[in-house]
Protein backbone atom coordinates (compact mmCIF):
# COMPACT_ATOMS: atom_id res chain seq x y z
CA UNK A 1 0.00 0.00 0.00
CA UNK A 2 2.79 2.35 -0.72
CA UNK A 3 2.09 5.97 -2.21
CA UNK A 4 4.16 5.95 -5.41
CA UNK A 5 4.86 9.88 -4.47
CA UNK A 6 6.52 8.18 -1.56
CA UNK A 7 8.51 5.54 -3.17
CA UNK A 8 9.83 7.68 -6.20
CA UNK A 9 11.02 10.29 -3.49
CA UNK A 10 12.13 7.68 -1.03
CA UNK A 11 15.04 6.10 -3.76
CA UNK A 12 17.75 9.25 -3.67
CA UNK A 13 17.31 9.89 0.32
CA UNK A 14 17.94 6.17 1.31
CA UNK A 15 20.85 6.26 -0.74
CA UNK A 16 22.05 10.02 0.67
CA UNK A 17 21.47 7.98 4.16
CA UNK A 18 24.00 5.23 2.96
CA UNK A 19 26.31 8.19 1.87
CA UNK A 20 26.21 10.23 4.82
CA UNK A 21 26.77 6.18 7.10
CA UNK A 22 30.27 5.64 4.75
CA UNK A 23 31.33 9.40 5.53
CA UNK A 24 32.53 8.16 9.24
CA UNK A 25 36.18 7.44 7.84
CA UNK A 26 38.63 5.00 10.45
CA UNK A 27 40.16 8.67 11.08
CA UNK A 28 36.95 10.03 12.05
CA UNK A 29 36.40 7.27 14.26
CA UNK A 30 40.00 7.86 15.77
CA UNK A 31 39.21 11.45 16.36
CA UNK A 32 36.02 10.89 18.09
CA UNK A 33 37.11 8.45 20.21
CA UNK A 34 39.88 10.56 21.24
CA UNK A 35 37.33 13.32 21.63
CA UNK A 36 35.16 11.07 23.98
CA UNK A 37 37.86 10.36 25.99
CA UNK A 38 38.50 13.82 26.35
CA UNK A 39 34.66 14.47 26.90
CA UNK A 40 34.67 11.40 29.86
CA UNK A 41 37.46 12.73 31.14
CA UNK A 42 36.55 16.16 31.60
CA UNK A 43 32.93 15.17 32.73
CA UNK A 44 34.02 12.98 35.27
CA UNK A 45 36.22 15.03 36.72
CA UNK A 46 33.21 18.24 36.89
CA UNK A 47 31.69 14.94 38.75
CA UNK A 48 34.04 14.81 41.17
CA UNK A 49 34.80 18.22 41.77
CA UNK A 50 31.28 18.96 41.73
CA UNK A 51 30.93 17.10 45.02
CA UNK A 52 33.90 18.77 46.55
CA UNK A 53 33.23 17.40 50.29
CA UNK A 54 32.18 13.57 49.15
CA UNK A 55 34.97 13.47 47.13
CA UNK A 56 37.61 15.23 49.05
CA UNK A 57 36.42 12.33 52.00
CA UNK A 58 37.42 9.58 49.72
CA UNK A 59 40.59 11.67 48.69
CA UNK A 60 41.67 11.87 52.27
CA UNK A 61 40.53 8.38 53.06
CA UNK A 62 42.50 6.81 50.01
CA UNK A 63 45.91 9.42 51.09
CA UNK A 64 46.00 8.33 54.62
CA UNK A 65 45.55 4.33 53.19
CA UNK A 66 48.48 5.40 50.76
CA UNK A 67 50.29 7.59 53.03
CA UNK A 68 51.02 4.89 56.12
CA UNK A 69 52.84 2.35 54.17
CA UNK A 70 54.72 4.71 51.94
CA UNK A 71 55.65 6.76 55.08
CA UNK A 72 56.82 3.67 56.85
CA UNK A 73 59.07 2.50 54.28
CA UNK A 74 60.35 6.40 53.86
CA UNK A 75 61.12 5.77 57.60
CA UNK A 76 62.95 2.63 57.05
CA UNK A 77 64.79 3.67 53.79
CA UNK A 78 66.36 6.41 55.88
CA UNK A 79 67.04 3.92 58.63
CA UNK A 80 69.42 1.96 55.49
CA UNK A 81 70.32 5.32 54.85
CA UNK A 82 71.83 5.75 57.94
CA UNK A 83 73.30 2.38 58.87
CA UNK A 84 74.99 2.32 55.64
CA UNK A 85 76.80 5.69 56.00
CA UNK A 86 78.58 4.16 59.11
CA UNK A 87 82.22 2.83 57.35
CA UNK A 88 83.42 -0.41 57.64
CA UNK A 89 80.28 -2.23 59.03
CA UNK A 90 82.35 -5.15 59.59
CA UNK A 91 85.32 -4.19 61.95
CA UNK A 92 87.83 -6.52 63.82
CA UNK A 93 88.78 -5.21 67.16
CA UNK A 94 92.53 -6.65 68.24
CA UNK A 95 93.09 -6.18 72.19
CA UNK A 96 96.84 -6.87 72.18
CA UNK A 97 98.80 -8.33 75.07
CA UNK A 98 99.68 -6.66 78.19
CA UNK A 99 103.39 -6.35 77.34
CA UNK A 100 104.20 -5.43 74.01
CA UNK A 101 105.26 -1.86 73.71
CA UNK A 102 103.60 1.21 71.65
CA UNK A 103 105.98 1.11 68.72
CA UNK A 104 106.16 -2.61 68.24
CA UNK A 105 101.82 -2.30 68.22
CA UNK A 106 102.26 0.56 65.54
CA UNK A 107 104.56 -1.17 63.47
CA UNK A 108 102.35 -4.50 63.99
CA UNK A 109 99.38 -2.21 62.90
CA UNK A 110 101.31 -0.99 59.95
CA UNK A 111 102.20 -4.51 58.69
CA UNK A 112 98.71 -5.70 59.32
CA UNK A 113 97.67 -3.15 56.64
CA UNK A 114 99.57 -4.49 54.18
CA UNK A 115 97.84 -8.21 54.12
CA UNK A 116 95.46 -8.52 51.08
CA UNK A 117 92.42 -9.91 53.28
CA UNK A 118 92.70 -6.18 55.41
CA UNK A 119 91.48 -3.09 53.89
CA UNK A 120 93.03 -0.56 56.53
CA UNK A 121 93.95 -0.91 59.84
CA UNK A 122 93.80 2.18 62.87
CA UNK A 123 96.25 1.96 65.81
CA UNK A 124 94.77 3.26 69.01
CA UNK A 125 97.41 3.01 71.58
CA UNK A 126 96.84 2.66 75.17
CA UNK A 127 97.38 5.82 76.23
CA UNK A 128 94.89 7.66 74.00
CA UNK A 129 92.24 4.92 74.66
CA UNK A 130 92.70 6.16 78.24
CA UNK A 131 92.32 9.93 76.83
CA UNK A 132 89.49 9.34 74.94
CA UNK A 133 87.84 7.21 77.46
CA UNK A 134 88.31 9.93 79.97
CA UNK A 135 86.74 12.56 77.86
CA UNK A 136 83.67 10.93 76.53
CA UNK A 137 82.30 8.22 79.54
CA UNK A 138 81.86 10.96 82.64
CA UNK A 139 84.28 8.30 84.44
CA UNK A 140 87.35 10.94 84.66
CA UNK A 141 87.87 10.91 88.50
CA UNK A 142 87.43 7.28 88.62
CA UNK A 143 89.63 6.94 85.42
CA UNK A 144 92.46 9.73 87.40
CA UNK A 145 92.40 7.60 90.91
CA UNK A 146 94.17 4.77 88.90
CA UNK A 147 97.66 4.07 89.40
CA UNK A 148 98.05 2.37 86.30
CA UNK A 149 96.35 2.66 83.04
CA UNK A 150 94.29 -0.79 82.56
CA UNK A 151 93.97 -0.68 79.17
CA UNK A 152 95.36 -2.31 76.10
CA UNK A 153 96.55 -1.21 73.15
CA UNK A 154 94.13 -1.57 70.69
CA UNK A 155 94.20 -2.13 66.55
CA UNK A 156 90.81 -1.92 64.41
CA UNK A 157 91.54 -4.25 61.43
CA UNK A 158 88.70 -3.04 58.42
CA UNK A 159 88.73 -6.73 56.20
CA UNK A 160 88.59 -6.14 52.64
CA UNK A 161 85.34 -7.31 52.13
CA UNK A 162 83.54 -5.83 54.93
CA UNK A 163 80.07 -7.17 53.34
CA UNK A 164 81.41 -10.80 53.52
CA UNK A 165 80.48 -12.08 56.96
CA UNK A 166 81.97 -15.12 56.34
CA UNK A 167 85.49 -13.62 55.06
CA UNK A 168 85.68 -11.12 58.16
CA UNK A 169 85.24 -14.33 60.65
CA UNK A 170 87.53 -16.41 59.27
CA UNK A 171 90.11 -13.50 59.27
CA UNK A 172 89.01 -12.64 63.15
CA UNK A 173 89.97 -16.39 63.74
CA UNK A 174 93.63 -16.40 61.93
CA UNK A 175 94.02 -12.97 64.00
CA UNK A 176 93.11 -13.89 67.41
CA UNK A 177 96.36 -16.86 66.72
CA UNK A 178 98.44 -14.20 66.34
CA UNK A 179 100.60 -14.63 69.78
CA UNK A 180 100.98 -10.70 70.49
CA UNK A 181 97.25 -10.90 70.10
CA UNK A 182 94.85 -11.38 73.34
CA UNK A 183 91.68 -10.59 72.01
CA UNK A 184 90.04 -10.29 68.14
CA UNK A 185 86.33 -9.43 68.38
CA UNK A 186 84.10 -8.60 65.31
CA UNK A 187 81.98 -5.97 66.03
CA UNK A 188 79.10 -7.06 63.66
CA UNK A 189 76.97 -8.99 65.33
CA UNK A 190 74.80 -5.65 65.94
CA UNK A 191 74.63 -5.00 62.51
CA UNK A 192 73.64 -8.32 61.67
CA UNK A 193 70.80 -7.65 64.40
CA UNK A 194 69.82 -4.34 62.43
CA UNK A 195 69.87 -5.56 58.80
CA UNK A 196 67.82 -8.57 59.83
CA UNK A 197 65.85 -6.37 62.29
CA UNK A 198 65.63 -4.15 58.83
CA UNK A 199 64.46 -6.91 56.57
CA UNK A 200 61.66 -7.98 59.37
CA UNK A 201 60.40 -4.58 59.27
CA UNK A 202 60.54 -4.31 55.24
CA UNK A 203 58.62 -7.38 54.84
CA UNK A 204 55.80 -6.28 57.67
CA UNK A 205 55.38 -2.49 55.80
CA UNK A 206 55.55 -4.82 52.41
CA UNK A 207 52.46 -6.54 54.19
CA UNK A 208 50.80 -3.83 55.56
CA UNK A 209 50.96 -1.65 52.10
CA UNK A 210 49.52 -5.13 50.38
CA UNK A 211 46.56 -4.88 52.60
CA UNK A 212 46.01 -1.24 52.37
CA UNK A 213 46.27 -1.06 48.85
CA UNK A 214 43.42 -3.64 48.34
CA UNK A 215 41.54 -2.19 51.07
CA UNK A 216 41.97 1.48 48.60
CA UNK A 217 41.00 -1.02 45.56
CA UNK A 218 37.47 -1.91 47.32
CA UNK A 219 37.25 1.65 48.53
CA UNK A 220 37.25 3.06 44.93
CA UNK A 221 35.31 -0.26 43.56
CA UNK A 222 32.88 0.61 45.96
CA UNK A 223 32.67 4.71 45.16
CA UNK A 224 32.45 3.31 41.28
CA UNK A 225 29.25 1.27 42.12
CA UNK A 226 27.47 3.67 44.17
CA UNK A 227 28.92 6.02 40.89
CA UNK A 228 27.03 3.47 38.87
CA UNK A 229 23.77 3.29 40.53
CA UNK A 230 23.01 6.89 40.57
CA UNK A 231 23.40 6.96 36.73
CA UNK A 232 21.58 3.63 36.06
CA UNK A 233 18.93 5.73 33.93
CA UNK A 234 21.41 7.21 31.90
CA UNK A 235 23.58 4.04 31.28
CA UNK A 236 19.77 2.90 29.96
CA UNK A 237 19.70 5.35 27.94
CA UNK A 238 22.79 5.46 26.34
CA UNK A 239 22.65 1.98 25.71
CA UNK A 240 19.27 1.94 24.01
CA UNK A 241 20.80 4.34 21.44
CA UNK A 242 23.46 2.24 20.71
CA UNK A 243 26.22 3.39 23.28
CA UNK A 244 28.89 0.13 23.69
CA UNK A 245 29.81 -1.21 26.92
CA UNK A 246 33.05 0.71 26.22
CA UNK A 247 30.80 3.79 25.61
CA UNK A 248 29.38 3.24 28.91
CA UNK A 249 32.31 2.50 31.00
CA UNK A 250 34.85 5.17 29.95
CA UNK A 251 33.52 8.11 32.19
CA UNK A 252 33.46 5.76 35.14
CA UNK A 253 37.01 4.02 34.97
CA UNK A 254 37.97 8.39 34.76
CA UNK A 255 36.01 8.85 37.83
CA UNK A 256 38.24 6.04 39.35
CA UNK A 257 41.36 7.52 38.26
CA UNK A 258 40.46 11.04 39.36
CA UNK A 259 39.95 9.55 42.93
CA UNK A 260 43.06 7.61 42.48
CA UNK A 261 45.19 10.51 41.62
CA UNK A 262 43.47 12.62 43.91
CA UNK A 263 44.19 10.08 46.91
CA UNK A 264 47.94 10.15 45.56
CA UNK A 265 48.46 13.35 45.97
CA UNK A 266 46.86 13.60 49.59
CA UNK A 267 49.38 10.55 50.34
CA UNK A 268 52.14 12.68 48.99
CA UNK A 269 51.24 15.54 50.64
CA UNK A 270 50.67 13.80 54.07
CA UNK A 271 54.32 11.79 53.75
CA UNK A 272 55.95 15.32 53.14
CA UNK A 273 54.03 16.68 55.83
CA UNK A 274 55.04 14.63 58.61
CA UNK A 275 58.85 14.27 57.02
CA UNK A 276 58.71 18.31 58.01
CA UNK A 277 56.87 17.82 61.11
CA UNK A 278 59.90 15.04 62.29
CA UNK A 279 62.82 16.85 60.69
CA UNK A 280 63.68 19.25 63.49
CA UNK A 281 63.71 17.01 66.19
CA UNK A 282 65.98 14.49 63.71
CA UNK A 283 68.81 16.66 63.46
CA UNK A 284 68.62 17.76 67.10
CA UNK A 285 69.08 14.17 67.70
CA UNK A 286 71.25 13.56 65.05
CA UNK A 287 73.29 16.61 66.15
CA UNK A 288 73.87 14.81 69.35
CA UNK A 289 75.75 12.36 68.05
CA UNK A 290 78.03 14.44 65.67
CA UNK A 291 75.67 13.30 62.64
CA UNK A 292 75.00 15.48 59.52
CA UNK A 293 72.00 12.98 59.10
CA UNK A 294 69.18 14.49 57.53
CA UNK A 295 65.69 12.92 56.74
CA UNK A 296 65.16 11.95 52.96
CA UNK A 297 61.52 12.87 51.64
CA UNK A 298 60.07 10.94 48.92
CA UNK A 299 61.63 13.46 46.39
CA UNK A 300 60.29 14.19 43.54
CA UNK A 301 59.83 10.96 41.78
CA UNK A 302 58.42 9.64 44.56
CA UNK A 303 55.84 11.54 45.11
CA UNK A 304 55.20 11.52 41.11
CA UNK A 305 55.01 7.67 41.78
CA UNK A 306 52.46 7.69 44.74
CA UNK A 307 50.12 9.88 42.55
CA UNK A 308 50.33 6.96 39.62
CA UNK A 309 50.05 4.53 41.86
CA UNK A 310 46.94 6.22 43.15
CA UNK A 311 45.76 6.42 39.37
CA UNK A 312 46.53 2.80 38.58
CA UNK A 313 44.55 1.46 41.80
CA UNK A 314 41.79 3.92 40.83
CA UNK A 315 41.69 2.67 37.65
CA UNK A 316 41.95 -1.14 38.65
CA UNK A 317 39.03 -0.28 41.84
CA UNK A 318 36.64 1.42 38.70
CA UNK A 319 37.73 -1.75 37.02
CA UNK A 320 36.29 -3.85 38.74
CA UNK A 321 33.27 -2.60 39.96
CA UNK A 322 32.37 -1.48 36.57
CA UNK A 323 32.76 -5.21 35.01
CA UNK A 324 30.43 -6.51 38.46
CA UNK A 325 27.75 -4.13 37.93
CA UNK A 326 27.67 -2.35 34.28
CA UNK A 327 27.02 -5.84 32.34
CA UNK A 328 24.10 -5.88 34.97
CA UNK A 329 22.24 -2.89 33.89
CA UNK A 330 20.15 -3.78 30.69
CA UNK A 331 17.16 -1.71 28.99
CA UNK A 332 14.10 -3.38 30.24
CA UNK B 1 13.08 -4.02 5.87
CA UNK B 2 11.43 -5.95 9.27
CA UNK B 3 10.43 -9.43 8.71
CA UNK B 4 9.05 -11.79 11.37
CA UNK B 5 9.07 -15.51 11.02
CA UNK B 6 7.08 -17.39 13.11
CA UNK B 7 7.97 -15.46 16.06
CA UNK B 8 7.16 -16.57 19.58
CA UNK B 9 8.33 -14.84 22.87
CA UNK B 10 7.53 -16.44 26.09
CA UNK B 11 9.10 -14.61 29.22
CA UNK B 12 10.56 -17.07 31.71
CA UNK B 13 7.78 -16.83 33.81
CA UNK B 14 5.44 -18.30 31.17
CA UNK B 15 3.50 -15.37 30.09
CA UNK B 16 3.08 -15.66 25.94
CA UNK B 17 3.87 -12.25 24.50
CA UNK B 18 3.56 -13.11 21.12
CA UNK B 19 2.47 -16.46 19.28
CA UNK B 20 3.45 -17.36 15.55
CA UNK B 21 3.55 -13.39 14.30
CA UNK B 22 4.60 -13.01 11.11
CA UNK B 23 4.55 -10.10 9.05
CA UNK B 24 7.13 -7.78 6.32
CA UNK B 25 6.90 -4.20 6.77
CA UNK B 26 8.92 -3.02 3.53
CA UNK B 27 10.88 0.11 3.13
CA UNK B 28 9.57 3.70 2.77
CA UNK B 29 6.26 2.10 4.31
CA UNK B 30 4.57 3.37 7.58
CA UNK B 31 2.84 0.88 10.20
CA UNK B 32 0.96 1.35 13.19
CA UNK B 33 0.78 -1.66 15.38
CA UNK B 34 -1.99 -1.51 18.04
CA UNK B 35 -4.04 -3.66 20.50
CA UNK B 36 -4.94 -3.35 23.97
CA UNK B 37 -1.91 -3.13 26.64
CA UNK B 38 -0.33 -6.23 27.14
CA UNK B 39 -0.86 -7.58 23.55
CA UNK B 40 2.44 -7.89 22.80
CA UNK B 41 3.01 -4.50 21.22
CA UNK B 42 6.07 -3.36 23.11
CA UNK B 43 7.56 -7.01 22.91
CA UNK B 44 7.44 -6.95 19.18
CA UNK B 45 9.28 -3.44 19.72
CA UNK B 46 11.79 -4.95 22.03
CA UNK B 47 12.38 -8.03 19.62
CA UNK B 48 13.42 -5.31 17.14
CA UNK B 49 15.67 -3.48 19.31
CA UNK B 50 17.49 -6.70 20.74
CA UNK B 51 16.34 -5.90 23.87
CA UNK B 52 15.14 -9.29 23.91
CA UNK B 53 15.35 -12.40 22.11
CA UNK B 54 12.47 -14.75 20.34
CA UNK B 55 11.80 -17.48 21.63
CA UNK B 56 11.10 -19.37 18.52
CA UNK B 57 11.38 -17.92 14.79
CA UNK B 58 13.42 -15.39 12.94
CA UNK B 59 13.30 -11.67 13.35
CA UNK B 60 15.23 -10.11 9.68
CA UNK B 61 15.83 -6.45 10.00
CA UNK B 62 17.45 -4.61 6.73
CA UNK B 63 18.43 -8.26 5.54
CA UNK B 64 20.13 -9.19 8.61
CA UNK B 65 19.32 -12.15 10.82
CA UNK B 66 18.97 -10.62 14.12
CA UNK B 67 19.44 -13.96 15.91
CA UNK B 68 23.10 -14.24 14.09
CA UNK B 69 24.12 -10.71 16.41
CA UNK B 70 25.98 -11.70 19.08
CA UNK B 71 25.68 -9.17 22.62
CA UNK B 72 28.92 -7.54 21.19
CA UNK B 73 27.17 -6.36 18.00
CA UNK B 74 24.23 -5.26 19.65
CA UNK B 75 25.10 -1.42 20.17
CA UNK B 76 26.12 -1.63 16.32
CA UNK B 77 22.56 -3.16 15.46
CA UNK B 78 20.47 -0.29 17.25
CA UNK B 79 22.62 3.12 15.80
CA UNK B 80 20.82 1.85 12.70
CA UNK B 81 17.28 2.16 14.15
CA UNK B 82 15.95 5.37 15.52
CA UNK B 83 13.89 4.99 18.49
CA UNK B 84 10.99 7.18 20.34
CA UNK B 85 9.23 6.15 24.02
CA UNK B 86 6.44 7.62 25.79
CA UNK B 87 8.28 8.12 28.66
CA UNK B 88 10.69 10.40 26.62
CA UNK B 89 13.82 8.32 27.82
CA UNK B 90 16.20 11.82 27.88
CA UNK B 91 18.52 12.60 29.81
CA UNK B 92 17.60 15.56 32.57
CA UNK B 93 20.77 16.87 33.75
CA UNK B 94 21.99 17.52 30.07
CA UNK B 95 20.68 20.47 27.68
CA UNK B 96 18.64 19.48 24.44
CA UNK B 97 20.97 19.94 22.48
CA UNK B 98 23.66 17.26 24.70
CA UNK B 99 20.72 14.92 24.52
CA UNK B 100 19.81 15.08 20.22
CA UNK B 101 23.44 14.88 19.62
CA UNK B 102 24.36 11.19 21.98
CA UNK B 103 23.35 8.99 19.09
CA UNK B 104 25.76 11.10 17.29
CA UNK B 105 28.86 11.11 19.91
CA UNK B 106 27.93 7.48 20.32
CA UNK B 107 28.44 6.38 16.86
CA UNK B 108 31.90 8.85 16.62
CA UNK B 109 30.87 11.83 14.10
CA UNK B 110 33.41 14.92 13.96
CA UNK B 111 32.25 17.59 16.20
CA UNK B 112 31.62 20.04 13.76
CA UNK B 113 29.29 17.36 12.39
CA UNK B 114 27.29 16.84 15.52
CA UNK B 115 26.34 20.90 15.67
CA UNK B 116 25.31 20.85 12.28
CA UNK B 117 22.98 17.84 12.42
CA UNK B 118 21.69 18.37 15.83
CA UNK B 119 20.31 21.41 14.36
CA UNK B 120 19.10 19.73 11.48
CA UNK B 121 17.19 17.46 13.12
CA UNK B 122 15.95 20.11 15.96
CA UNK B 123 15.25 22.70 13.28
CA UNK B 124 12.83 19.69 11.76
CA UNK B 125 10.85 19.30 15.37
CA UNK B 126 10.20 23.12 15.26
CA UNK B 127 13.07 23.32 18.80
CA UNK B 128 15.74 25.25 17.04
CA UNK B 129 15.52 28.08 19.55
CA UNK B 130 15.65 25.79 22.65
CA UNK B 131 18.83 23.48 22.15
CA UNK B 132 20.10 24.65 25.42
CA UNK B 133 17.24 24.15 27.37
CA UNK B 134 16.99 21.71 29.70
CA UNK B 135 14.55 18.96 29.37
CA UNK B 136 12.56 19.16 32.45
CA UNK B 137 11.94 23.28 31.14
CA UNK B 138 10.02 21.86 28.49
CA UNK B 139 6.64 20.36 28.13
CA UNK B 140 5.83 17.22 27.45
CA UNK B 141 5.23 17.64 23.54
CA UNK B 142 8.27 19.51 23.48
CA UNK B 143 9.71 16.68 25.42
CA UNK B 144 8.62 14.08 23.18
CA UNK B 145 9.97 16.45 20.35
CA UNK B 146 13.83 15.96 21.29
CA UNK B 147 13.29 12.05 21.41
CA UNK B 148 12.18 12.39 18.16
CA UNK B 149 14.87 14.67 17.19
CA UNK B 150 17.38 12.35 18.84
CA UNK B 151 15.91 9.62 17.02
CA UNK B 152 16.25 10.73 13.83
CA UNK B 153 19.21 12.99 14.15
CA UNK B 154 21.78 9.58 12.99
CA UNK B 155 19.07 9.06 10.18
CA UNK B 156 18.53 6.24 10.68
CA UNK B 157 17.07 3.23 7.68
CA UNK B 158 13.99 2.63 10.79
CA UNK B 159 12.20 4.47 13.12
CA UNK B 160 10.32 2.71 16.23
CA UNK B 161 8.22 4.53 18.23
CA UNK B 162 6.66 3.11 21.57
CA UNK B 163 3.49 4.92 21.97
CA UNK B 164 4.80 8.15 21.16
CA UNK B 165 1.75 10.09 21.92
CA UNK B 166 0.76 8.51 24.68
CA UNK B 167 0.38 11.65 27.35
CA UNK B 168 -0.04 14.24 24.75
CA UNK B 169 -3.68 16.15 23.43
CA UNK B 170 -5.15 15.40 20.00
CA UNK B 171 -3.75 18.47 18.49
CA UNK B 172 -0.02 17.76 19.93
CA UNK B 173 -0.50 14.05 18.77
CA UNK B 174 -1.51 14.48 15.78
CA UNK B 175 1.39 16.98 15.38
CA UNK B 176 3.67 14.47 16.35
CA UNK B 177 2.00 11.76 13.60
CA UNK B 178 2.85 14.48 11.09
CA UNK B 179 6.11 14.19 11.66
CA UNK B 180 6.65 10.73 11.62
CA UNK B 181 4.80 11.44 8.26
CA UNK B 182 7.65 13.63 6.95
CA UNK B 183 9.97 10.89 8.32
CA UNK B 184 8.16 8.11 6.06
CA UNK B 185 8.10 10.36 3.29
CA UNK B 186 12.05 10.84 3.00
CA UNK B 187 12.37 7.29 2.96
CA UNK B 188 12.53 5.80 6.88
CA UNK B 189 10.88 3.08 7.63
CA UNK B 190 8.45 3.64 10.40
CA UNK B 191 6.62 1.56 12.89
CA UNK B 192 4.59 3.57 15.77
CA UNK B 193 2.97 1.23 18.40
CA UNK B 194 -0.04 3.21 19.70
CA UNK B 195 -3.12 2.29 21.14
CA UNK B 196 -5.14 5.84 19.93
CA UNK B 197 -7.13 4.14 17.42
CA UNK B 198 -9.04 6.96 16.30
CA UNK B 199 -6.15 9.04 15.77
CA UNK B 200 -4.32 6.61 13.64
CA UNK B 201 -7.05 5.03 11.86
CA UNK B 202 -7.84 8.58 10.35
CA UNK B 203 -4.06 8.61 8.85
CA UNK B 204 -4.42 5.60 6.22
CA UNK B 205 -1.74 3.60 6.62
CA UNK B 206 -1.28 0.12 7.28
CA UNK B 207 -2.28 -0.95 10.58
CA UNK B 208 -1.04 -4.40 12.23
CA UNK B 209 -3.18 -5.16 15.24
CA UNK B 210 -2.19 -7.63 18.13
CA UNK B 211 -4.49 -9.27 20.40
CA UNK B 212 -3.39 -11.67 23.01
CA UNK B 213 -0.22 -11.97 21.23
CA UNK B 214 -1.53 -12.89 17.83
CA UNK B 215 -1.21 -11.28 14.69
CA UNK B 216 -4.88 -10.56 13.91
CA UNK B 217 -5.25 -8.03 11.33
CA UNK B 218 -2.88 -6.48 8.96
CA UNK B 219 0.04 -9.29 8.57
CA UNK B 220 -0.67 -9.85 4.78
CA UNK B 221 0.23 -6.15 3.83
Amino acid sequence: MTKPRASARATPGVRRDGASQSRTTLRDRYNSWLGHHRLSAADSLHRVLDNPLSSLLTWIVIGIALALPMGLSVALDNVGRLSASWDSPAQISLFLQDGITGEAAAAMATSLAERDDVAQTEFVSREEALEEFRSLSGFADVLASLQTNPLPHLILVSPASSSDGEAAAGLRAKLQDLPEVAQAVLDMQWLQRLNSLMELSRRMVMAVGGLLVLGVVLILGNTIRLAIENRRDEIVIVKLVGGSNAFVRRPFLYTGLWYGVGGGVVAALLVALSLWFLQEPVSRFAQLYQSEFRLHGLGMMGGLNLVILGGLLGLTGAWLAVARHLAAIQPR
Amino acid sequence: MISFERVSKRYPEGHDALREVSVAIERDELVFLTGHSGAGKSTLLRLIMLMDRPTRGQVIVDGQNLAKIGSRGIPHHRRNIGVVFQNHQLLYDRSVFDNVALPLIIAGYDHRDVGRRVRAALDKVGLLNRELAMPVTLSGGEQQRVGIARAVVGKPKILLADEPTGNLDPALSAEIMNLFEEFNQVGVTVLIASHDLALISRLRHRILTLRDGQLVSGGAG
